[in-house]
């Protein structure tokens, strides 16, 4: 049951979705979403290596690192996105395109 | 084994449907909810990978912290009488070729590769391993990763800070 190639067949199912949902969702918390959504998949492919063709447990030390940087990530975007909020009164990504402050 | 090959392919199904449902999903409290259940399900992909501690560290900080994260952002960004959060989409199509063709990429070179791979040895004591990997071989990144997350905190409280106080500090 426990192959390889399924769990990068998962992993890559996760990456397209969450590719798409960054290309094609116009809420900014949607697009975020995507985000964490390929940070998984990158994930299940580090701990699906460790197991079946590594001989250390880096791949484990390396998502580690991976769902810390997500986490910072969240918060500092969904800052990010209060503040666009707080200034345009809506969060879809295309409204918010001006670049002056 | 197989009692538990179904419960594999139920997670693997949770972690894909559920993906599905955050991707194509026209409700955001929607969506949130179904992010939380392709989590809980790549929590059990980590656990038949026999990561306990990363599965724990899963639950943890993604359903625990980043999740309740997203749920403030749609509840605040939001108004609460707007029961029906609808959020459109664009490039629908275009988006989905694209990223069709990047999964038929991905999923060819994972099928067609010949991997090193052994069968799957057991892996005993993670928690052991990593704890010593983490303060020997890894542990600049580790230092590195901490200083990231403080940075991480003020820069997130400064930014969501409501810009009244900004003329009585100045």
């Amino acid at each position: 049951m426990n192959h390889l190639v399924v769990y990068l067949i998962v992993s890559a199912i996760l990456f397209a979705l969450g590719l798409l949902a960054v290309v094609s969702r116009r809420n900014a918390i949607a697009v975020l979403m995507g985000v964490e959504l390929i940070l998984n998949s990158a994930n299940i492919n580090f701990v699906a290596f460790t197991k079946f063709s590594a001989t250390t447990l880096d791949g484990h030390i390396v998502a580690i690192f991976v769902i810390i940087a997500a986490a910072a990530e969240a918060a500092v975007a969904l800052a990010i996105v209060l503040n666009i909020y707080n200034n345009y009164k809506t969060i879809n990504v295309d409204d918010a395109a001006s670049l002056r402050g | 084994m197989l009692f538990g090959n179904l419960i594999f392919y139920l997670f693997v199904a949770i972690t894909v449907l559920s993906a599905g449902v955050v991707v194509f999903s026209n409700k955001l409290t929607y969506a949130v909810f179904a992010l939380l259940f392709t989590f809980f399900g790549v929590a059990g992909l980590y656990v038949f990978l026999e990561a306990d501690f990363l599965a724990a560290v899963q639950l943890l900080i993604y359903v625990g912290g980043v999740l309740v994260l997203l749920l403030f952002g749609v509840m605040l960004t939001n108004k609460i009488t707007d029961v029906r959060i609808s959020q459109g989409s664009m490039n629908r199509v275009i988006g989905g070729l694209i990223a069709l063709g990047i999964f038929g990429i991905l999923a060819y070179v994972a099928v067609t590769t010949v991997w090193n791979s052994s069968g799957g040895r057991s892996i005993s004591e993670t928690v052991n391993t990593i704890g010593i990997l983490l303060m020997t071989k890894w542990l600049l990144p580790f230092e590195v990763a901490s200083v990231l997350l403080l940075a991480a905190l003020i820069g997130a409280a400064m930014l969501a800070r409501r810009p009244r106080s900004r003329r009585e500090s100045s």
